[in-house]
């Protein structure tokens, strides 16, 4: 019988806790800037921080899934890289931009696949393998571009990608993710797809004996977390307009930080994109404001690196609060 | 309220008026137990009852809100599990925890080996003193044997020597029969004869009934954590028991309708998964209740596993109401009218961290769904809708399921799969480790299921539940189907027979 109390304390209310507290600390953190942050509160800068928070965002979405399910893809910026890659290579030979982007959402389709018949199809840990083609990806986008660095995209292109709705802060591509966060949000919350992603993540064992096709989702995932990845590759591309292999270096480390840090539970089975979703922006505020503040790129990487930590820790310290007290009160 | 006894030799380990809440949870109220030296008492209660917290608290896990425990007459306070040890008091779990890979003796003394000059351990005392253990328990096993591949029983009796090891005088024992076949169950019996005949007092903790009036002296009845009774068990009727359990009287534990099998509903041919299973051909029929006996370890799970498409085959074909199965996909089965529940509530048929709206939901993904999203609306009467009419105890509906007692977890897993409307319904072990009341409502869902028209196979270790609820046993023996037997020729002698792989009768 201690364990009814134990594990109810311990379970949801806990999670929901962490989630509404991201979000809270999110709000005291805009809240904080706009008054003591100089040049935050201003509308060219809030467009770029949401511009330069767009990339962790695009890849969040699949990520979460992901996580839930119980699974992770570490290559997430490898296939943003080579996707950028390919991009300038096939626009250096002449190609015309309109077949390019779909060659290169295809090509993440294909590295998303690659993952994803790796884990199911031979059984291997997720974490193991996109280390694995987060190194071969790389690899793969010098090898097409070399240390070329291409720029010249049309116009109209990187004005989309760079610009914003007049004088407000919203940049244009927020308008497309806006969309995807809610298929997304539909797909997590309120499908038989994503509730299956919920057991799986909880117990792939169990979601097996209820007839769900664990590894079919899984590649599905997979799948999309390339697609996503590769999209996110070209966006990148032009929002900088520079398409480099080196592109994106690193993205995968903010996309895992803000995802945990939005309470998706590294075991699976626990989280809200809305959870998520506040994470990213959070470490997107944090970062512009280290800009502003001239905080050096290395140790922002270090914050970012500690906020990973944090986001795991933390909730397994409040979980642990609440037993505590639930024992306590008892 | 009535205090048991107290004249007499001193009991050894007793409770005196204690209470434990969680919460708002009352697990015990006012709870006295004795326990004398040279007795097996017996602690009997359905689930939540509150044996478990009354366990814990004998051994240190659990403080008590109000009471004493005595340790020979004098009040003590365990701060630990590890104060309890040190008072010789033991708790033998359902299932042991020892290294796979290391010996008997050095499982019993890990971390406390005899040692010789410069700290080495003294392998050869070590082994002498496990010799010695072993010797007192009446049992022949190697103390230089792994641990690995020992059965449950003998694994339990290594928990034991251990227990002995730092001069146990009280041994708990949490269901360690649960998952022992018969002559494992003898076994482990004879060894907790030995023990008591040397003195020590055993608390004896079992769903199962028969067990307790053959090992137990006196038994204390636990009821919504209420003490209700400690009593001599001589001249006490399993049925006078099962009332104090439970509160009332017991309809009848194996409720079987007669019913008229109808056309095949599944129908398995020649199935095979090397290694696991061989040449396995079976039917069974709409209405039908149709037993799978046998050892554990002889494939009965392992069909369950494969016809479900859990597993692949190698050869063979399945086919329920005329429709092949397709091999290794769950999904399809599903779809065809096959429903399984499982051997293991726990890791297989819930996810524990989920709601019991959202486990008995996740069978009807595919159902509850309008324009491709989930009709929650239509999903909560659903799992409402069963998990009333299982009558399934809980809070709310979006409780998780480990909120719940074990048999109401099951409950929560029969809810899952009759929520398909399946025509033919599997369980695996159906009744293991839930309280007889429980048990009395799954037969009679069962037997009401078969007149309905589903065909049901079971299969179960429980041998009265097989010949009480069968129509047909079929037995099992090393992977091959040994036996058929009628419900009017089916015995224990006949089934144990073919399970043995002795000639059936």
């Amino acid at each position: 019988m201690a364990d009814i109390s134990l594990s109810r304390a311990a379970g949801w209310s806990g999670l929901k806790r962490w989630d509404s507290a991201v979000g809270a600390l999110l709000v005291v953190v805009l809240l904080f800037s706009f008054g003591f942050v100089d040049g935050f509160g201003n509308a060219l800068n809030l467009s770029f921080l949401i511009g330069n928070t767009l990339p962790i965002a695009l890849i969040a979405l699949p990520m979460t899934l992901l996580v839930v399910s119980g699974e992770i893809d570490l290559s997430v910026a490898s296939t943003a890289g080579l996707s950028g890659a390919v991009m300038g290579a096939l626009w250096n030979q002449g190609m015309a931009i309109e077949t390019i982007i779909p060659i290169c959402l295809l090509l993440g389709v294909v590295c998303g696949l690659v993952n994803g018949l790796l884990v199911t199809r031979l059984g291997l840990p997720s974490l193991a393998v996109t280390i694995g083609t987060l190194a071969a990806y790389r690899g793969i986008a010098q090898i097409v571009l070399g240390s070329d660095a291409v720029t010249d995209f049309p116009t109209q292109y990187l004005d989309f990608a760079a610009g914003r709705i007049g004088d407000t802060f919203i940049p244009y591509a927020f308008l497309p993710f806006l969309v995807l966060l809610a298929i997304a949000v539909v797909a997590l919350h309120a499908t038989p797809f994503g509730r299956s992603l919920f057991a799986i993540g909880a117990s792939e064992e169990a979601a097996r004996f209820a007839g769900i096709r664990v590894k079919r989702q899984k590649l599905i995932l997979f799948t999309l977390t390339g697609l996503m990845a590769s999209l996110t590759g070209i966006f990148w591309a032009l929002h900088y307009a520079s398409a480099r292999y080196d592109n994106a270096t690193g993205l995968e480390l903010s996309v895992v930080a803000a995802v945990l840090l939005g309470g998706i539970d590294f075991d699976g089975g626990k989280g809200t994109l809305g959870g998520a979703i506040a994470g990213v922006f959070l470490l997107g505020a944090l970062q512009n404001v280290m800009s502003l503040q001239d905080v050096s790129a290395q140790s922002q990487i270090v914050v970012t690196g500690v906020l990973l930590v944090l986001s795991v820790l933390g909730p397994r310290v409040a979980r642990q609060i609440a037993v505590v007290r639930a024992q306590s009160s008892g | 309220m009535t205090h048991p006894s107290t004249t007499g030799p001193a009991p050894v380990l007793a409770l005196r008026d204690v209470s434990k809440s969680f919460g708002a949870v009352r697990a015990l109220r006012d709870v006295s137990l004795e326990l004398f030296p040279g007795e097996v008492h017996a602690l009997a209660g359905e689930n939540g009852a509150g044996k478990s917290t009354l366990i814990k608290t004998l051994a240190g896990v659990h403080r008590p809100d109000a009471g004493q425990v005595l340790l020979d007459g004098a009040p003590v306070a365990f701060h630990g599990p590890g104060d309890a040890r040190d008072a010789g008091i033991a708790v033998i779990y359902q299932e042991p925890t020892l290294f796979p890979d290391l010996s008997i003796a050095e499982n019993i003394y890990m971390g406390r080996q005899p040692r010789r000059a410069l700290g080495r351990i003294d392998h050869k005392a070590t082994h002498n003193a496990t010799a010695a253990l072993m010797k007192r328990l009446g049992v022949e096993l190697d103390p230089d044997r792994p641990a690995r591949g020992l059965s449950i029983a003998d694994q339990q009796i290594v928990e034991i020597a251990k227990a002995l090891s730092f001069d146990a005088r009280v041994l708990i024992m949490d269901e360690p029969t649960a998952a022992l076949t018969g002559s494992e169950v003898a076994r482990l019996f004879g060894v907790v004869r030995t023990l008591r005949d040397q003195g020590a007092a055993v608390l004896f903790i079992s769903h199962r009934l028969e067990e307790i009036f053959e090992i137990c002296r006196r038994v204390t009845t636990l009821r919504d954590g209420a003490w209700i009774a400690s009593e001599p068990l001589d001249g006490m009727t399993e049925d006078d028991l099962v009332r104090r359990m439970v509160g009332r009287d017991l309809d009848e534990l194996y409720p079987k309708q007669d019913v008229t099998p109808g056309e095949v509903a599944l129908s398995v041919r020649r199935l095979t998964r090397e290694g696991v299973f061989t040449d396995v051909s079976f039917e069974v029929r709409h209405g039908e209740i149709v037993g799978l006996a046998g050892l554990v370890g002889a494939g009965r799970t392992e069909v369950a596993r494969a016809v479900f498409g859990i597993d692949r085959w190698d050869a063979g074909e399945v086919s329920v109401r005329g429709k092949a199965l397709v091999n290794g996909a769950p999904s399809t089965a599903m779809a065809a009218g096959l429903a399984l529940v499982p051997e293991d509530r726990r890791a297989q048929g819930l996810v524990m961290d989920m709601s019991i709206e959202r486990n008995i939901g996740l069978t009807g993904l595919r159902t509850t769904v309008k324009a491709g999203l989930m009709d929650r609306g239509a999903e909560r009467s659903r799992s409402l809708d069963w998990a009333v009419k299982l009558q399934v105890k809980y809070a709310r509906i979006a409780d998780t399921v480990n909120t719940l007692s074990g048999g109401n977890q099951q409950k929560v897993v029969l809810a899952k799969w009759l929520a398909t409307g399946p025509e033919v319904l599997i369980v695996d072990e159906p009744t293991r480790g839930i309280d007889v009341g429980t048990k009395a409502e799954v037969h009679r869902l069962l037997s009401q299921l078969a007149a309905d028209g589903v065909a049901v196979l079971m299969i179960s270790s429980d041998l009265p539940e097989i010949l009480g609820m069968a129509d047909r046993v079929l037995v099992m023996h090393e992977g091959r189907l040994t036996a058929e037997i009628p419900r009017s020729d089916a015995t224990e002698e006949t089934v144990m027979a073919a399970a043995t792989g002795r000639a059936a009768a």
